[in-house]
């Protein structure tokens, strides 16, 4: 029997490490992986819940996240394309025409 | 017990996986190592009682969506990460911001949800009730989702398509 | 019962006329201008005269309520008029030589520029001077005071592109201003007690209050502060400075504003409020003590003046001073009467100056003057009726006037043997520096430029040499000079008498004063002869030494002068006051002024909260821009952190 809350925890810890490599790392590629990592750590506390109220609503939300981040991830890395086709570079420090 | 065991253990490879993908500097180790999270989360939803999900997850997030990242790194061949200046802003707020967060939520978790605990295979209902479930009661954001993931399907293709240059054949 | 005389017509008729004048008289020729102008005051003076023969069939005082004007719970005042023996007689002087000053200016101004705006300003101090003598309450009579004081200011700055006239203007209105401040502190007193400023509810509830002997009080503050505002405006110690400086001005106006009636508003005041006075001893005393110490300060000063007008402008000083010794004794008909003789001789002696001034093109150094009287014989005759005048020489005005005055100041119950003591050498003093001044001007060589076709200054006309003034300027000043010599013939006890009602009727019950007055002048009346002999002497000394000095060996002065040294240096620079008062009040006021109102006020509170305020905004703007930096990961560090603060915020509400 394990407490609900450790399924949170670790569901926490994704979401925490999702967001460090989103500051910290550079290449475009990487930074989109992390999204998917945070992605990932909600959807386990969205079905850590269902199993804890014993409703079902939990996995049905589940499965729409997984459709709409498939979906974002297909558009995020067509860009992606786009900006290495223009800007020959994956990093995203070099993606910085908006600076004043 | 053994579904502790069995817990901590995914849990464990989950955590691996996750600062894994941090360490790493080529993305296609960080692609697999997202890989090895994204399966031992799969185990963790079985654990759980959430079978259809846990299939999902192999097969659509692992199986596709990783695979389309793979694929996109192979196509730009995008190499090893290069070591440029970034943001204060980011080190300062990023790094230890998550871990305060996180400890917090921790510390808020463990002390406030008690000792509710769930067993395994807690989740009631086989995929039948999800179906139903999907298509009656959430009919309409089921409707609406494919209506994006086709709007994703033409923005991808449109996005990503060589430029007008380059079609000679037209 | 009470007949309307429509006495507000006497004010208003020249306001029209400075109206007219004023907003049209751009367009007018001079001889509408003047046309205008002499209607109006000569309507004035020709209703003074009609309301002074109506006068004996009057009950006094004569009060008329022209309209109401201010009422605020249990106060109230209003636009009323007041006619007793007193302002009848302030009334036909101030209107009486006031028209014949508007017909010497036509002369004297015909040829300088803004002529209209000469006589609007003249006809407005008209209208201000008569609401100051007709007024029925301290707060009408206010309102003439300020506006004398405007019109003054208007007038001495006439020629206002010239820096010291504009200067000499604003002294006078500021120097006016220190001593109306005291004035309204002494009304706001009266309203708090009083609760009115009506002459006649005022001197009703003063009345029956107890003579302050020995201990100052309410009244004797009163007093005080109303002589402050006297000083002020009557150009006493220490508020006398503006007015040599106001010689800048035109000589029409030193002789209407400046001789014979804006300065004596402030011994019209004081005798009107009389009551107080008299229930105030050491009020009176100070009075009388500003009144003598001015008298002589300002004629040992006028002795060595070289300038015809500041000679003219110090003795008025020292004969205004004469009058306050009059009222500070309590002789108030006494200083009315010496009011109204000097209104005629000071009046003159400026007019006349005016008309030397004319005829040398513009000169006024003394030095530079000489020998006139053979060549403007009409000027000088009448000039020396007013010398002999103010002189003291019976048995011209001044004689009876400063006579009684030099009496009373010895014979009153408030009167002291050093009064008359320091009253009868001033008036050696003043027989002297008139003398010298009439020698200077009339007798001798000329000693001025040889040619003055080129007049400079006043006058800048085209007729060669000197010359006597047109008739316009001669009529005026031969009526004043016969004023000068018969004006003092109705005599002191007679004048007396006449403004008995007004001085003594409320008084009878109350001072020891009354009851004394007409026994004194019958015991004493040896004594009072041989005071008189003693002033006429005093006189006919100052003739004498000023005939030997300046006549007969003029090399004279020069040598007293260098071996008075230091003391003549000190005199001839008017005692320094004006250098002290600079550095004692309006130097630290300016700078006081400046470091603290102006920097540190205006410049680093004021203007800084401002400019700040925008500076702030700007930096503001200027740190937060750094967040829209293009830079990517910045971006992902600011939403990183935006959410931080927004989880931590909901598990804290969550845990609270």
């Amino acid at each position: 029997m394990v407490p609900v809350s450790y399924y949170l925890i670790l569901g926490g810890i994704l979401f925490a490490c999702g967001v460090a490599g989103f500051l910290i790392k550079r290449n475009l590629i990487t930074i989109f992986m992390s999204i998917e990592l945070m992605l990932n750590g909600v959807n386990l506390s969205f079905v850590a819940f269902a199993a804890q109220w014993q409703a079902l609503s939990g996995q049905v939300f589940v499965f729409f996240v997984m459709v709409v981040a498939a979906a974002e991830a297909a558009v995020g890395l067509a860009i992606i394309i786009a900006v290495y086709r223009t800007r020959e570079t994956l990093n995203v420090d070099q993606v910085n025409l908006l600076k004043l | 017990m053994l579904h502790l065991i069995l817990f901590l253990a995914f849990g464990v490879v989950c955590v691996a996986g996750a600062v894994n993908l941090l360490v790493q500097r080529h993305p296609i180790n960080s692609a697999l190592s997202l890989v090895v999270v994204m399966g031992s989360l799969a185990a963790e939803y079985l654990l759980l009682g959430a079978e259809f999900v846990a299939a999902v997850q192999v097969i659509v997030y692992a199986g596709a969506v990783m695979v389309l990242f793979v694929f996109v790194i192979m196509l730009l061949n995008a190499g090893e990460e290069e070591r440029t200046k970034g943001s204060r802003v980011a080190m300062i707020f990023g790094i230890p911001g998550m871990l305060v967060g996180s400890l917090l939520i921790t510390w808020v978790l463990l002390e406030h949800s008690g000792t509710q605990s769930v067993a395994v295979g807690a989740l009631p209902g086989p995929p039948k009730t999800l179906g139903w479930l999907l298509f009656h009661d959430y009919l309409l954001p089921f409707e609406v989702t494919s209506v994006l993931v086709l709007i994703a399907i033409i923005g991808a293709v449109v996005l990503a398509a060589p430029p007008e240059s380059a079609r000679r054949k037209d | 019962m009470t007949r309307n005389l429509h006495l507000w017509l006497i004010p208003v008729l020249p306001l029209i006329g400075a109206a007219v004048n004023g907003l049209f008289g751009k367009r007018f020729s001079r001889q509408t201008v003047v046309a205008i102008a002499l209607l109006f005051s000569g309507a004035a003076f020709a209703m003074a005269l009609w309301v002074a023969s109506q006068f004996s069939s009057l009950q006094t005082p004569h009060i008329e309520t022209f309209a109401a004007w201010l009422r605020a719970g249990d106060f109230h005042a209003d636009f009323a008029f007041f006619l007793d023996q007193l302002s009848l007689v302030m009334l036909l002087v101030v209107t009486g030589v006031g028209f014949l000053i508007h017909i010497y200016s036509v002369g004297y101004m015909w040829e300088e520029g803004g002529f209209y705006r000469f006589f609007a300003y003249l006809n407005l101090f008209m209208f201000f001077m008569l609401t100051l003598v007709l007024a029925s309450n301290y707060l009408l009579m206010f309102i003439g005071w300020e506006g004398v004081g405007l019109a003054s200011y208007l007038l001495i700055g006439f020629w206002f592109t010239k820096d010291s006239a504009a200067s000499a203007g604003k002294k006078a209105f500021i120097v006016n201003r220190i001593g109306d401040f005291g004035f309204l502190i002494a009304l706001f007193l009266m309203i708090q007690h009083f609760g009115s400023l009506d002459f006649v509810q005022v001197a009703q509830q003063v009345m029956p209050m107890s003579p302050e002997i020995g201990a100052a009080g309410l009244l004797t503050a009163i007093g005080l502060l109303l002589m402050v505002g006297a000083a002020g405006k009557s150009a006493q110690i220490p508020l006398y400075v503006w007015l040599p400086d106001a010689m800048e001005g035109p000589t029409p106006v030193s002789a209407l504003i400046h001789a014979a009636t804006m300065v004596t508003a402030g011994v019209y005041m004081v005798s009107r409020s009389h009551v107080i006075f008299e229930h105030a001893p050491i009020a009176m005393m100070v009075v009388a003590i500003i009144g003598t110490l001015t008298a002589l300060f300002a004629a040992t000063i006028g002795v060595c003046q070289t300038d015809v007008k500041k000679v003219l402008a110090y003795s008025t000083v020292s004969q205004l001073g004469y009058m306050f010794i009059g009222c500070g004794v309590g002789a108030f008909s006494a200083g009315i009467f010496h009011l109204m003789t000097h209104a005629f001789f000071k009046g003159l002696l400026f007019l006349a100056a005016g008309s030397v001034i004319h005829a040398v093109g513009g000169e006024q150094d003394m030095r530079k003057m000489g020998g006139l009287r053979t060549k403007i014989p009409w000027t000088f005759w009448t000039m020396t009726a007013g010398t002999f005048a103010i002189a003291g020489f019976p048995p011209l005005a001044g004689f009876f006037s400063k006579d009684a005055i030099l009496w009373k100041a010895y014979s009153s119950p408030y009167g002291n043997w050093v009064y008359w003591a320091i009253g009868v050498f001033t008036a050696f003093l003043t027989s002297f520096y008139m003398f010298r001044q009439w020698f200077l001007t009339f007798f001798g060589e000329y000693r001025g430029e040889e040619h003055l076709d080129d007049g400079h200054g006043h006058g800048g006309h085209g007729h060669g040499g000197i010359h006597e003034s047109p008739a316009v300027m001669l009529a005026p000043l031969v009526i004043l000079a016969v004023l000068s010599v018969c004006g003092g013939w109705i005599g002191s006890e007679r004048f007396d008498k006449f403004l008995a009602p007004v001085f003594h009727s409320q008084t009878a019950s109350s001072t020891a004063e009354g009851p004394s007055m007409p026994a004194e002048p019958r015991k004493e009346d040896s004594t009072e002869t041989l005071f008189t002999g003693i002033s006429v002497s005093a006189a006919l000394l100052g003739f004498l030494l000023a005939w030997q000095l300046y006549h007969r060996r003029p090399e004279l002065p020069q040598r007293i002068a260098a071996s008075l040294g230091g003391f003549y240096q000190a005199v001839v620079h008017k005692y320094y006051v004006d250098e002290i008062y600079a550095t004692v009040f309006v130097k630290p006021l300016i700078d006081g002024s400046t470091k603290l109102l102006w920097h540190g006020v205006d410049r680093d509170i004021i203007d800084a909260a401002v400019d700040d305020s925008a500076d702030g905004a700007r930096e503001v703007s200027d740190a937060v821009r750094h967040m829209q930096s293009g830079n990517i990961r910045s971006y992902a560090g600011w939403v990183a952190a935006g959410a931080a603060v927004v989880i931590f915020y909901m598990v804290w509400m969550g845990t609270r």
